[in-house]
C-alpha cells in the first residue's frame, strides 16, 4: 500500500502495558490498522476498556505503542525522537473529556497555548506571543463563540465553554487532524450537540481530520462520515453509519452485559437504536 | 445500576463488636495516663506543682517586663533591629524559594524529570536540610562564619530551603496531570510545558507556603540572632542580661507587633491570589 500520499495511516498497531513485576501485562490494543482522509470525520466506538483512549494517544504517541506503525503525511513518526516529534505533535491537536485547560489562566491564555509548539523555548515559557497570534487567538474564540470571555478564568466557564476553549485551543495549532477523547462524555445533551455540530463544522469547512471516541452511539450515528468499532483493542468495525446496523452494535459491546441490555431492548423497540438507549448508555459510565 | 454486580453479603449482627470497640478505646486512654505517671516519676515532674507556679510566674513577668517611660529611649534602636532582622528573614526565604522551585519542578513526579536517580537525590537533599534543626545549623555556621549578619542568614536559608523543597515537591506532585499532558500534545516543549502549566497551576500554593515561611523565620530569626549576635535577638539578649527587663519586655512587645502585622499583611497577600 502506498502511505506517501495518504494523511495518516496506522498499521498493525499494538499496546501491551507492562505490569510492575516486568511481566508481559494486559494488551490494550491488537493488530489495529486504520486510515485516515483529509475532512473526515470518524468516530471510535466501543465498551469502556476497549482500547479506545490508548488507540488515540497511540496516534500522536502520549501513549508509546509498542507493536506497529503511525504514519503522518508520508512520514513514519513511530520512532520519532522527542524533539523530532514536536513538529508532528503541532499538526496533531488533541481536546479532552476533562477539557484539560490550564484553569488559572484566562481562555484566551488557554488558545495561545495552541501556539506553543510553533514558539521557542524562551518566547513559549515567558508567553510573549505575537500580535498576529493574539488577534488570531481572539477570533477563534469568537468563532466558538466565547468572545466575551476572553479574559475569565478557565474554572470560571461552564463545562460546555471550556470545552469550545479546548477547541480554539486546538484550532489555534492549525492542525491536519484533531484527536477528541471523549470529548462530550461530561456535557449535558444541548452542549454534547453544540461541541459534536462544531467539530462536523470544523471537519467540512477547514478539511481538519476529526478522530472522536464516543460513548453516545445515537452521536457517532448521526454525525460522523465513519464509524470504527473497538471490541477488548481490536478492531471489529469500520464502515459508514449506515453500514453500522444494530447487529453491529451488538457485536462491538458483545460482552457487555450492561451494554447488551440497552441496545437489545432499543433494537426490539423500534428497530433501531434508539436515542434514550444510547444516552442510558452514556450515563452507565 | 448495574443488574450483574456480585452481590456483597451482609454480616452477621454482632453486638459484641461494640462492647471491644469502647474497650480497646478506654485501654488507650488508661495506657497514656501510666505512661505520663511514669515518665513523671523517672523526671520528678509534678504536675500539680507546675500548674501551681504559673500564676506566679506571670505575675513576676508582668512585674519586671512591663516597658517603663525609661525604656522608651531605646525605641528607635530596637524598630531598626527588628526591621533589619525581619528583613533578613524575607530575603533569605524568598531566595531559598527561587532554589526551592527549581528542584521541586525538576524533583516532581508531574512535572519532573524522567531520570528516576536525579528526583530521589532531591528528595533526599531536600530531607537532609529540613531535618538539621536552625538551631544547630547556626552552631555549625557560626564556628566557620563567627558572628555576625550572614551567618544567621544562611542558617535560616539552609533550613527554609529544604522545608520549602519539600513543600514545593507536594505541591507539584498533586498539579492535575490532563493540562500537562494537553500541552505536551500541542508540542510544546518541556520548559514552555514548567513556565505555562506547571508553574501557573502550583503557583497560588507555592506562594501561600513562601509566606508561612516568610513568618515563620522572622520569629526564628529572632532566636537565631541570640547566637550570632545581630538583630533584634541580640537587643533583647543584651537587655535581658543586663537586668534590664523592661527594655526586654519592650522588644518582645514589638517583635510581636511585628509578626501580627507581617502576618495580617501575608494573609490579605494569600486571598488576593486564589
Amino acid at each position: 500500500m502506498d502511505t506517501s500520499t495518504q494523511l495518516l495511516v496506522v498499521t498493525g498497531l499494538g499496546k501491551a502495558y507492562q505490569t510492575r513485576n516486568g511481566d508481559k501485562g494486559q494488551r490494550a490494543l491488537r493488530d489495529v490498522d486504520f486510515t485516515a482522509e483529509p475532512g473526515e470525520l470518524i468516530t471510535v466506538i466501543g465498551p469502556s476498556g476497549a482500547g479506545k483512549s490508548t488507540f488515540l494517544r497511540c496516534i500522536n504517541r502520549l501513549i508509546e505503542p509498542t507493536d506497529g506503525t503511525v504514519t503522518f503525511c508520508g512520514q513514519d513518526i513511530t520512532h520519532l525522537s522527542r524533539g523530532q516529534l514536536r513538529p508532528v505533535h503541532r499538526q496533531i491537536a488533541m481536546i479532552f473529556q476533562n477539557y484539560n485547560l490550564v484553569y488559572r489562566l484566562t481562555a484566551i491564555q488557554n488558545v495561545l497555548h495552541g501556539r506553543l509548539g510553533y514558539k521557542n523555548v524562551l518566547a513559549g515559557s515567558l508567553g510573549l506571543y505575537t500580535e498576529e497570534e493574539k488577534i488570531h487567538a481572539f477570533e477563534l474564540l469568537d468563532e466558538v463563540g466565547l468572545g466575551e470571555f476572553a479574559y475569565r478564568r478557565a474554572d470560571q466557564l461552564s463545562g460546555g465553554q471550556k470545552q469550545r476553549v479546548g477547541i480554539a485551543r486546538a484550532l489555534m495549532q492549525e492542525p491536519k487532524i484533531m484527536l477528541c477523547d471523549e470529548p462530550i462524555a461530561s456535557l449535558d445533551p444541548k452542549s454534547s450537540r453544540m461541541v459534536m455540530e462544531q467539530l462536523r463544522r470544523l471537519s467540512r469547512s477547514r478539511g481538519i481530520t476529526c478522530i472522536v471516541n464516543l460513548h453516545q452511539v445515537d452521536f457517532a450515528l448521526e454525525f460522523s462520515d465513519r464509524i470504527v468499532g473497538l471490541r477488548a483493542g481490536e478492531k471489529v468495525f469500520d464502515g459508514s453509519p449506515a453500514e453500522c446496523t444494530p447487529d453491529v452494535i451488538r457485536g462491538i459491546y458483545e460482552g457487555d452485559a450492561e451494554a447488551m441490555v440497552d441496545v437489545a431492548v432499543g433494537v426490539e423497540k423500534n428497530g433501531q437504536v434508539a436515542t434514550p438507549v444510547a444516552a442510558a448508555m452514556g450515563e452507565a459510565r | 445500576m448495574s443488574a450483574g454486580a456480585a452481590v456483597v453479603e451482609r454480616p452477621s449482627v454482632d453486638l459484641a463488636w461494640f462492647r471491644r470497640k469502647q474497650l480497646r478505646a478506654l485501654a488507650v486512654v488508661v495506657a497514656a495516663v501510666l505512661v505520663f505517671q511514669g515518665c513523671s516519676m523517672i523526671c520528678n515532674f509534678s504536675l500539680a506543682y507546675a500548674i501551681t507556679s504559673i500564676p506566679a510566674a506571670f505575675v513576676w513577668m508582668f512585674q519586671n517586663f512591663i516597658p517603663t517611660a525609661e525604656s522608651f529611649q531605646y525605641f528607635s534602636i530596637i524598630i531598626e533591629q527588628t526591621v533589619s532582622t525581619a528583613l533578613d528573614s524575607v530575603a533569605a526565604t524568598v531566595i531559598a524559594a527561587v532554589v526551592g522551585i527549581v528542584l521541586a519542578v525538576l524533583g516532581s513526579s508531574s512535572i519532573g524529570v524522567e531520570f528516576a536517580p536525579v528526583r530521589a537525590v532531591i528528595r533526599a537533599v531536600a530531607s537532609v536540610f529540613r531535618n538539621i534543626p536552625m538551631i544547630a545549623w547556626a552552631l555549625l555556621l557560626l564556628l566557620s562564619f563567627k558572628q555576625n549578619e550572614f551567618t544567621g542568614f544562611l542558617a535560616l536559608f539552609l533550613t527554609t530551603f529544604g522545608q520549602l523543597t519539600r513543600f514545593f515537591l507536594d505541591t507539584f506532585d498533586e498539579i492535575p496531570g490532563g493540562p500537562i499532558e494537553a500541552l505536551r500534545a500541542t508540542g510544546a516543549s518541556y520548559w514552555q510545558i514548567v513556565f505555562q502549566a506547571g508553574i501557573p497551576l502550583a503557583v497560588a500554593d507555592l506562594m501561600s507556603w513562601m509566606l508561612y515561611m516568610v513568618e515563620t523565620n522572622i520569629r526564628s530569626a529572632t532566636l537565631i540572632g541570640l547566637l550570632t549576635g545581630t538583630g533584634i535577638g541580640f537587643v533583647f539578649n543584651l537587655y535581658y542580661t543586663s537586668f534590664r527587663y523592661d527594655t526586654a519586655g519592650l522588644v518582645i512587645i514589638v517583635t510581636i507587633v511585628f509578626v501580627l502585622v507581617i502576618e495580617a499583611v501575608s494573609n490579605k497577600a494569600r486571598r488576593s491570589m486564589i
